[in-house]
């Protein structure tokens, strides 16, 4: 083999590194390949030729370890193996396939690096490539930030292909036909003669094999797939009902539980009095655990009814107990002590700004939790010195970790089973449920166990996106924006979420102005600056993390200036941006919106403009203003994605995020009293229904080639361009969310 | 006490207070209808009794008037129904969680309104929510379904 063939093959398993050109930090441990899990126990007949392939009797699986929360993650990850791999959709099984390190998701960590997605600077290559390694090393096997495709578009086509060449070389072995004259189609490979051998029936031939891995891959313009619209693997069963979700789950002899721990998160439990709840009916257990009880019942409801008869004696939170407390301690964080970053500084603000008239602001945003509408839950049984888990997670690895740190047992003694999940926008970063439930099956050896939440614990114990109170000032000159000084304090989500994960990250937090300090504007003098707030409620990552606040707090001071400076709001915008992708998807909405048309009366169409995840996306939110309240009428989205894998899945992602933008913008917080959550059910915390849903118009361009994700970058723009529309129907300037605290919604 | 679901009678023996999803979830096995709320505000524990869309959380066991259909009921993989067929069709799902209860809702709607207009599909289908924001589809889906379901 050459070197380049050997090259390949050992950094096969790292392939979208090894395009990237993640040479410049290679070391041996970084190069090393990582083991290939589905080599262990492998019976005879079966041939496992990558980590994403498994081919055996009963026919041919592929591992899509990312995980599926309502994204259709799944299906996309099935696609680019079987478009390679040369099988079609119907011929294949996908399974999530064991937790391991050869499942590390490079692009994750690179999200945690302070390097603009616009910048092709050297520093930026290495840094995404410095964050590619350190997954690696971490073996990191984490769903989130938008990462499925950008990370598995190269990895998992590059499988499907070494697949495919093996089994080719497997035929050329059996039938003794060259390689060069063999092909495949659907499943087998042809021979000359028409003759078929399917992949199944090689399989023991591949297993002996090394694999071929100096392959090349498919001509786009040839893909039966890829770049169309497919059926999602998963459509029907999620349209009759017959999805199972953790939720679901039934075992023979299993019990239904529930917990309940401290409604002021991290608070203490100092005792309870269960006497009540013991004699309920259907009542078997109740278990002390960590931080609360659990109650083990033969009916959900049972356990439900009886915790809830439960007497708990709650210590106080750990943190100030209401809302304005929090507030005052977020407006007293803009202090040279609690700076966090300054990523961004161009030119010099403070002399812009000292000659200048003077435009200020300031701007909040709320806690606001994830409530995926499946509330948290687990299934776990312990037996016989093994543990099982059935649960959905976007985290995999460090579940294992932390059941095998509970329970004592060997990792290898913890089998988890994935399973689908109902939503997470988050959520399942964290496994505090899966632990709990951990706690109750260590109680009730031999039986299964399966803990659900009642929708208020889950409405409590969410874990929310950060509050956020942002102060801005700026300057405007000749009609155009001149300066712009951003200031953001926010909780840190990565200081908080990887605590919890014992991978704690030093340094800055590149959450807390993540979609602010990294927009692609050439405003002369401009800053950004990050400020920590002591921890308060623990948070975590929420559906486009940083950005979805952030893109609320800059996009809207910046359409303010653009307003003070009588600029057009999307001219301006496209006049200060100085990165083509981005400007094309301003452009982009602008036509697609007729913008400067004339809306009509009593209606206001506003712009606003958000990369995150390395996604360009602009939105145009046109709204009436009617004598009941704000009626949404049209939402217009532009977004740069690289190339878009599936025309309906993409669809589907954006109009997702944008009604998540929106929805959470007009009616949704969390706030507090005597340190509990005021909002604990869907009556408090609403979101967008039906009647209130827009049209959404939505354009994938796909100017530069890198494929990208598209479940988060939707969501940060909506909540600012919808803000910019009722200024422009109104002349009212909201700068606090959520924003029917300030104007009625039809 | 006596319940008929999906055209079997059941007997079970259950609190009176019960919620009608509970029975069917945890006693009678079946998990075509979520738990979301609890508290009749999204709608994904949706059933029909006697035709009518129902939130089966909060409907005691007690007061169960009819017979009962859950999503499992309507139609199957192999058997979609109308509803069904056009949610595949249009690829409504995205986590899925909330289209059990959205389905039902949808499918008492054209029961009793075979051609409704924008209103009377925002009026019948707002009750229900979807956290991953599948509305557009879910309009679009009621449409086909109810042109399928008029034979035109
Ligand atoms: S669970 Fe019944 S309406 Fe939400
Ligand atoms: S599809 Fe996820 S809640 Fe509706």
């Amino acid at each position: 083999m050459s070197r380049l063939g050997k090259i390949a093959r050992r950094s096969f398993l790292i392939g979208s590194v090894a395009v990237a050109g993640g040479v410049a930090f290679g070391t041996y441990s970084y190069r090393k390949p990582v083991e290939n899990p589905l080599l262990q126990d492998l019976p005879d007949g079966h041939a496992a030729i990558t980590p994403y392939v498994r081919i055996d009797a009963t026919g041919i699986t592929l591992i899509t370890p990312r995980a599926d929360l309502g994204q259709g993650a799944y299906s996309v990850q099935a696609a680019l193996i079987a478009e390679e791999l040369d099988v079609t959709l119907d011929q294949i099984r996908v399974d999530p396939g064991p937790p391991s390190p050869a499942y590390y998701n490079g692009k994750v960590a690179a999200e945690g690096f302070p390097l603009a997605a616009t910048d092709d600077g050297f520093l930026a290559r290495n840094g995404r490539a410095f964050g590619d390694v350190v997954a690696k090393l971490m073996g990191l096997q984490i769903t989130g930030g938008s990462s499925t495709v950008a990370d598995a578009f190269d990895k998992l086509r590059m499988a499907g292909a070494v697949a495919r060449e093996t089994l080719i070389l497997a035929a050329s072995q059996q039938s003794g036909v060259p390689r060069s004259r063999l092909t495949t189609r659907d499943g087998a490979v042809i021979l000359p003669d028409g003759g078929t051998l399917s992949y199944v029936s090689l399989a023991p031939v591949a297993a002996g094999l090394d694999p071929v891995t100096d392959v090349t891959l498919r001509d786009p313009a040839d893909w039966r797939y890829l770049g169309k619209a497919m059926q999602r693997l998963d459509i029907v069963a999620k349209s009759t009902g017959t999805q199972a979700y953790g939720i679901d789950m039934q075992l023979d002899g299993m019990v239904h539980a529930t917990v309940r721990t401290n409604p002021r998160m991290g608070g203490e439990m100092r005792g309870y009095d269960a006497r009540a709840a013991e004699k309920m009916r259907g009542v078997i257990k109740i278990v002390p655990i960590i931080g609360g009880a659990g109650v083990i019942a033969d009916n959900t409801w049972r356990a439900f009814a009886a915790a809830d008869a439960i007497d708990f004696d709650w210590g106080p939170a750990p943190y100030p107990a209401t809302s304005d407390g929090m507030w005052e301690e977020v407006g007293a964080s803009f202090t040279r002590d609690r700076r966090d970053s300054r990523f961004r500084n161009d030119g010099d603000v403070d002399a812009a700004l000292k000659d200048a008239k003077m435009i200020e602001a300031e701007y909040r945003i709320p806690y606001l939790a994830h409530a995926p509408l499946e509330p948290m839950t687990a299934t776990v049984l312990l037996k016989d010195g093994r543990l099982d888990i059935w649960t959905a997670t976007q985290i995999p690895r460090f579940m294992e970790q932390a059941a095998a740190d509970l329970t004592g047992l060997d990792v290898a003694d913890i089998h988890l089973h994935v399973l689908a999940a109902g939503g997470s926008f988050g959520r399942r970063l964290e496994d505090d449920y899966v632990r709990q439930t951990i706690e109750l099956a260590m109680a009730m050896e031999g039986t299964p166990v399966k803990m659900t939440w009642r929708r208020e614990e889950d409405m409590t114990h969410d874990f929310p996106r950060t509050l956020q109170i942002s102060r801005a000032r700026g300057a405007v000159r000749d009609g155009k924006v001149a300066a712009l000084d951003l200031k953001i304090a926010a909780l840190s989500t990565t200081a908080s979420q990887t605590a919890r994960l014992n991978q704690p990250v030093p340094g800055p937090d590149v959450a807390i102005v993540a979609g602010a300090w990294d927009q692609p504007f050439a405003i002369p003098d401009y800053r950004v600056s990050g400020y920590r707030v002591p921890a308060m409620v623990p948070v975590s990552s929420w559906r486009s993390v940083g950005a979805s606040g952030n893109g609320f707090l800059h996009d809207g001071f910046l359409d303010e200036l653009i307003h003070a400076a009588g600029a057009d709001p999307l001219a301006e915008r496209i006049r200060l941006c100085w990165h083509a992708p981005s400007r094309k998807v301003l452009k982009a909405v602008g036509e697609m919106s007729d913008w400067g048309s004339d809306p009509g009366p009593d209606r206001g169409r506003g712009v606003a403009f958000t990369l995150s995840f390395g996604v360009p996306v602009a939105e145009v939110v046109e709204v009436t203003n009617t004598p009941d309240g704000i009626r949404i009428d049209k939402v217009f989205v532009a977004a740069e994605v690289g190339r878009v894998i599936d025309p309906v899945n993409f669809e589907n992602q954006v109009m997702g995020g944008v009604i998540w933008g929106l929805g959470h913008a007009m009616n949704c917080e969390l706030t507090y009293d005597d340190g509990l959550p005021e909002q604990t059910n869907f009556d408090a915390y609403e979101g967008m229904r039906l009647y209130q849903t827009p049209e959404i118009i939505v354009r994938g361009l796909e100017n530069t080639g890198t494929v990208r994700g598209i479940g988060e970058p939707p969501v940060p723009p909506a909540a600012p361009a919808l803000a910019n529309a009722i200024f422009a129907a109104t002349g009212q300037r909201i700068r606090e969310l959520p924003l029917n605290k300030h104007i009625d919604f039809v | 006490m006596q319940l008929t679901v999906n055209g079997t009678t059941h007997t079970i023996d259950v609190e009176e207070d019960m919620p009608l999803l509970w029975v069917l979830r945890d006693e009678l096995g079946l998990t075509g209808p979520k738990y979301g709320c609890g508290i009749s505000q999204c709608g994904a524990c949706t059933v029909h009794i006697d035709g009518e869309a129902v939130r089966s959380c909060s409907i005691a066991a007690a007061d169960v008037w009819g017979s009962v259909t859950t999503i499992e009921g309507l139609g199957t993989p192999d058997a979609l129904h109308a509803v069904q067929a056009a949610w595949v069709e249009h690829q409504v799902a995205q986590c899925g969680y909330c289209q059990s209860g959205q389905i039902m809702a949808a499918a008492a709607l054209l029961t009793d309104t075979p051609d409704p207009n924008d209103a009377e599909i925002d009026d019948a289908m707002s009750a229900n929510l979807c956290r991953c924001g599948t509305y557009p589809r879910i309009r679009a889906a009621v449409k086909t379904a109810a042109a399928k379901l008029r034979g035109t």
